[in-house]
């Protein structure tokens, strides 16, 4: 069976968690949400040791843990706290309260690196029927929600004339991102999950006119980077969880690049031939 | 029938009562402007209107399945969120292409529809905010400082289309005005706002009250001229009181 060539169970795992944090990667973004998945993804290591303390599924007690520190960082904001500097505070504590809570766990040797940058290489079909499960609720989500998310990322009081509560929407994007570093942990780990969100929609912006095309060429691009940066990884025998990041982050500044002479370009042109 | 019906309303936000004991109607066909100094719970009032703020005390109904059209006083767009101005009129429900460029046309804005939002200028911006809030069909138009942005023309253009408006979707109007002269000669209703209700009434009876007066001073005594000038049937040149 196909499935059985650890190569393929690893880029059918990255290329489903690039679709899954593109939608959500272009909200984070939009959102100016940056920190805020950094702090629910570090928050995913706390999940890993509640989850070996409890002996419950890995993808239980990472999917809870994201899910509450998603909820805590949303009714903190909005209550008068200087985010940026709550949100410092918040990402980098979970993750060395994590650390910490990992080391207590007592008779249990774990790979610590593979959580803080991934096992792509790892990926069993179990892994692999897991990820594809959350990237088919996240992109469900997304699709049904779609219009009120972005009604109120334009505008909370214009979203309440149309009768849309940016509460619930908030919480749908806190589920979905819960879910995403609960799918995204063993590709990437937590150290990268943020990277792989922002970065592929980052890159997008340039070429998109509408929220639709941009969250589309970041799946495309968040693709490109998983199955580049896994051949890459195995070329260069580097790890492959920043490979991917390093490959995305290369398309981001070709991007940019050639964003940038497009701009001039067309600034160069007569008036008259613009459109 | 009433649009809308508000009964001791107090807002308060913080430790601060913005509102205090508001009491509103508003009927089909109407259009009535909320008057006010800065910082008097203009805004605010509107905000507590379309759901976004939660009265302290007292109630605000409107009938069931009432839509409600809003302009907001500022559209912060973040050039990271790349939006047309056709996609941003179909949000959150589709109309068809057709739609869309009729609405457009109406408020002025017609060869706009390809152009990225975030790159209108204050006045265009305007007038597709406009666009859209008719576009919805609604019972309710809320609007806060809808002219701020359009030259002298502009602002001639949206009061016609406002009055047309009102009287094709027969839906109420409620918005936010600076411009004195024009609110008097547009609005049905004026409320002069400061933190509680001073006074309201027609145009004719709020220029002259008091409390009216007392707020708006020098400003007010020019624009009651200016409004009677209007007004008036002769052909005398009537000086404005200086």
């Amino acid at each position: 069976m196909i499935l059985d060539d650890f190569l393929v169970r690893a880029a059918l795992a990255g290329v489903g968690v690039a679709f899954s944090a593109a939608p959500l990667g272009c909200f984070v973004v939009w959102r100016r949400m940056a920190y805020f998945g950094d702090a629910t993804a570090h928050a995913a290591i706390l999940g890993v040791a509640l989850s070996l303390l409890l002996s419950i599924s890995m993808f239980a007690g990472v999917l809870a843990i994201a899910m509450a520190m998603a909820t805590l960082v949303s009714l903190l904001s909005g209550r008068g706290y200087a985010m940026d500097t709550l949100l410092g505070v918040l990402a980098h504590s979970a993750l060395a309260f994590g650390l910490v809570a990992v080391s207590f766990v007592s008779g249990v040797r774990i790979d610590l690196m593979a959580y803080l940058f991934g096992d792509i290489l790892a990926v069993g079909t179990s892994d692999l029927a897991l990820i594809w499960f959350g990237v088919v609720f996240v992109l469900g989500l997304m699709r049904w929600r779609w219009s009120n998310l972005l009604m109120v990322t334009l505008n909370t009081d214009l979203a309440y004339a149309c009768g849309i509560d940016p509460k619930r929407e908030q919480l749908v994007l806190n589920l979905a991102l819960a879910v995403v570093v609960a799918v995204a942990i063993k590709v990437v780990g937590v150290l990268l999950i943020a990277a792989l969100l922002i970065i592929p929609a980052a890159a997008a912006r340039t070429f998109s006119r509408t929220p639709e095309v941009m969250a589309l060429l970041a799946a495309v691009t968040g693709a490109l980077a998983a199955i580049g940066g896994l051949r890459a990884a195995y070329w260069l025998d580097t790890p492959t969880g920043p490979t991917i990041v390093s490959l995305a982050t290369i398309l981001f500044a070709l991007s940019g690049l050639v964003g940038h002479a497009g701009r001039r370009l067309s600034r160069s042109m007569p008036l008259s031939d613009r459109r | 029938m009433k649009l809308l019906r508000i009964e001791h309303l107090d807002i308060v936000r913080g430790n601060h009562l913005i509102l205090q004991d508001i009491h509103l109607t508003l009927e089909r066909s109407e259009i009535v402007t909320i008057v006010g100094p800065n910082g008097s719970g203009k805004t605010t009032l509107l905000k507590s209107i379309v759901g976004a703020l939660r009265p302290a005390r007292g109630s605000i109904e409107m009938p069931q399945g009432l839509t409600i059209s809003y302009v907001p006083q500022r559209l912060h767009l973040d050039a990271t969120l790349p939006l047309t101005v056709s996609r941003f009129m179909n949000l959150p429900r589709r109309h068809s292409s057709h739609q869309v460029e009729q609405a457009l046309k109406r408020a002025g804005s017609e060869g706009l529809v390809r152009r990225q939002m975030s790159e209108l200028s204050g006045g265009q911006l305007q007038r597709v905010l406009l666009a859209r809030a008719v576009l919805e069909s609604p019972d309710l138009l809320i609007l806060d400082e809808p002219t701020q942005g359009l030259d002298q023309r502009g602002i001639a253009d949206f009061y016609r289309q406002l009055d047309s408006v009102r009287h094709e979707l027969g839906c109420g109007v409620l918005m936010v005005s600076h411009e004195l002269h024009v609110v008097m000669r547009t609005s049905d209703r004026v409320i002069c706002l400061n933190r509680t209700i001073c006074c309201e009434g027609t145009p004719e009876r709020v220029a002259a009250s008091p409390a009216y007066l007392a707020m708006f001073g020098h400003d007010a005594e020019e624009t009651l001229a200016l409004y009677r000038h209007d007004h008036a049937s002769c052909s005398a040149h009537v000086e404005p009181l200086s």
